[in-house]
């Protein structure tokens, strides 16, 4: 055990899973030589060599596509896009052939799309997007939110060995921010087993990615006043533990869930809705949504202020639930 | 001004010997345009029947490229046919109660019912599944050279395309990395002048498709696409200079769709001149010809290849229709694999 950022997490098991499989490679924009535009692959080249370690054209279209063909030729392709806004160019490979193709023709297609994704640092609208409800809407597609180093680097090592594409979104908020203790050997996280960040009685927050931490420090505030909080990290969305949810509503009968990517259409309505058809009779409140306003990521400090929950946000739904 | 090579017609059997075909292979070629012309033509039948569900698309003209292109494949070589491409599936050896199931969304087709029309492969044939957005099957095309190249295999992969598909992106972006990396890819366009109702002329201002491959650091090269020898001879070449390390290829066969988009489609807007005029140059009437004259086909051969492929089919038939339709029960079934389902041969 050593303590490691978030980042050196992801890079870690990156590199533990190509160093155990040779079939693992990477590509994406400047990947290679510069290490990525994060750094997560610095040093990588120089290891495994510039046939592994693949700087493509700004082509993402011809990333995730190239990456599904090389799957089904058995390799297990790890993309890289600079940021997960760029996913947009490559939709249709991820929605039309990858998530299909096991359905369809039965051939498993197991790659894996890193996504820097999240804001909260001046990125505007195009560096700084949550799009992972989209992809938890289609079929086929594992959604992979890792909050913790730990998890970030057990999720990421099963992402590359499950047989399916995976999206795995690294909120780029946390990737040095956040520093914890994480396993130096090999393993994997199991998808679709939350994680209980915080045990409590009276009101359950739902969340997953940077909003843990938003949750934590609101926790903190309202366990101060006499409320305590349990907070439950998904880690995935597709799969999703719909067990510990609707475990967790039954426990402490008040819901809030809380995400970063805009309300409408976000995944908390699916959580919602499921906790109303399963769980409506140990609900003491209505289920509460704290999301991000239904408007593009803006650029200037008060307005990204305004537009990610903030702290402050979530104590203020937490105070209302625990008067309801 | 074309910049792409424009391909010699072969002219005689020694020169298909040097190209790596013997007699006996140019029969197989021959009987596997037939079949796949007759695939076309049943299902079209089935069709009318009321036994196809949704539409039905064929490739009638198209036999010659894609039999020529699928006969210069090597056993392990690999590539996403696309649904002008009956002849690649025929050719890899899929067969046709198979395919005639798929038509019909019966459970043993090669999707299950899952898919429908030519949206099929057989990937232990070597072929990947196309979807309906074209071109994206030539980026999967050039993940699978990815994949060879890495790996360091004296393998190719084949990526079709349609000249209305070279509008897209997705074929720049292939062409583009498969170019600067020299990946062991060719590229096929199925050149047969109709995107739907558009003419080639409000598809791309070049002469040729073939005209872009100097763009992307690559050799063009224009085919008669109803030439099935001049095809598969261009089609090794360009095999075998990738599988050396020569780097992709761009072939466009130039043909005529004879029929409508999908078989609501009358192609009204298809001059009658045109058709009359690639009615003449039928690919399978011509290497019918060809083998008469420089093959010396036999009418015993002749007829014994039309039967060989008349029962073919109707045992094909018959089968296909015995095939069950899929359980409603498993409809979300296969939408994930398991991790088992890699312990396939090319997953290793």
């Amino acid at each position: 055990m050593a303590e490691k950022t978030y980042l050196q997490a992801i890079s870690d098991g990156l590199r533990q899973e190509m160093r155990a499989d040779k079939r693992v490679f990477v590509i994406g924009q400047d990947v290679g030589v510069y290490g990525g535009a994060f750094k997560v692959t610095l040093g990588f080249q120089e290891e495994f060599g510039p046939w592994r370690v693949i700087d493509a054209p700004l082509a993402e279209t011809a990333i995730v596509g190239s990456c599904t063909g090389a799957a089904i030729m058995g390799m297990r392709p790890v993309a890289e896009m600079q940021f997960a806004d760029f996913i947009s160019c490559a939709w249709d490979h991820l929605v039309t052939v990858a998530a299909k193709q096991r359905y369809r023709a039965g051939t498993p297609v197991p790659i894996t799309v890193r996504l820097p994704s999240g804001g909260g640092f001046s990125g505007g609208p195009f560096h700084s997007q949550n799009p992972e409800s989209s992809f938890a809407h289609v079929a086929g597609l594992k959604v992979i939110c890792p909050a913790t180093p730990e998890d970030a680097k057990g999720l990421l090592a099963a992402a590359i060995q499950d047989p399916n594409p995976c999206l795995y979104f690294e909120h780029k908020h946390l990737y040095r921010r956040i520093k914890a203790e994480v396993p130096d050997e090999r393993y994997t996280t199991p998808f679709g087993k939350a994680r209980v960040h915080r045990e409590g009685d009276d009101i359950s927050v739902i969340t997953w990615g940077a909003m843990v931490y938003a949750a934590d420090e609101a926790a903190a505030q309202l366990d101060a006043e006499g409320v305590s909080i349990e907070i439950l990290d998904l880690r995935t969305l597709i799969p999703w533990d719909k067990d510990a949810v609707l475990e967790s509503a039954s426990k402490t009968s008040k819901v809030l869930v809380l995400h970063e990517d805009t309300r409408t259409g976000g995944f908390g309505a699916e959580i919602a809705a499921t906790i109303a058809e399963e769980g409506f009779e140990d609900l003491d409140a209505p289920v509460k949504r704290i999301a991000a306003p239904d408007s593009p990521v803006p650029f200037s400090p008060p307005l990204e202020k305004a537009f990610i929950p903030q702290v402050d946000d979530v104590v203020s739904g937490l105070r209302e639930l625990a008067e309801y | 001004m074309a910049i792409a090579r424009e391909a010699e017609p072969v002219s005689s059997l020694r020169e298909v010997k040097e190209a790596g075909l013997d007699r006996e292979d140019l029969l197989g070629v021959y009987r596997n345009m037939l079949i796949t012309r007759a695939i076309e033509e049943r299902g079209h039948i089935l069709y009318k029947q009321g036994k196809i569900p949704g539409s039905f698309y064929t490739g009638r003209g198209n036999e010659a490229a894609s039999v020529g292109v699928a006969t210069a494949m090597g056993p392990d070589d690999v590539g996403t046919p696309l649904h002008r491409d009956m002849g690649v599936h025929v050719t890899r050896g899929v067969e046709p109660w198979r395919i005639f199931a798929q038509y019909m969304g019966r459970a043993d087709g090669p999707t299950r019912g899952r898919d429908g029309n030519v949206h099929m492969a057989d990937a232990n044939l070597g072929l990947i599944a196309m979807v309906s957005h074209l071109p994206a099957m030539l980026p999967v095309a050039v993940g699978c050279a990815l994949a060879f190249r890495i790996r360091e295999e004296r393998r190719v992969a084949v990526g079709w395309f349609g000249e209305g598909a070279s509008a897209r992106g997705d074929a720049h972006e292939a062409m583009t990395f498969a170019g600067v990396r020299k990946l062991p890819v060719v590229f096929v366009c199925d050149n047969n002048q109709w995107a739907y109702s558009t003419p080639t002329h409000l598809e791309f201002a070049t002469e040729h498709v073939a005209d872009r491959a100097q763009a992307y650091g690559f050799e063009g090269v224009v085919l008669d696409g109803n030439d099935v020898l001049a095809v598969y001879r261009e089609t090794k070449r360009a095999i075998e200079a990738a599988r050396s390390g020569g780097g992709p290829t761009l072939l466009e066969c130039l043909t005529l769709r004879m029929e409508g988009h999908a078989v609501h489609d009358d192609a009204f807007y298809v001059p009658k001149d045109l058709f009359e005029e690639w009615a003449k140059v039928d690919p399978i009437e011509r290497f019918r010809t060809w083998l008469l004259e420089n093959a010396e086909l036999s009418e015993d051969e002749e007829d014994e290849i039309q039967a060989s492929v008349k029962k073919l089919l109707n045992d094909a038939l018959h089968r296909a229709e015995e095939s069950p339709l899929p359980d409603p029960a498993s409809v979300t079934e296969g939408v994930f694999a398991t991790p088992e389902e890699l312990d396939t041969p090319h997953h290793k």
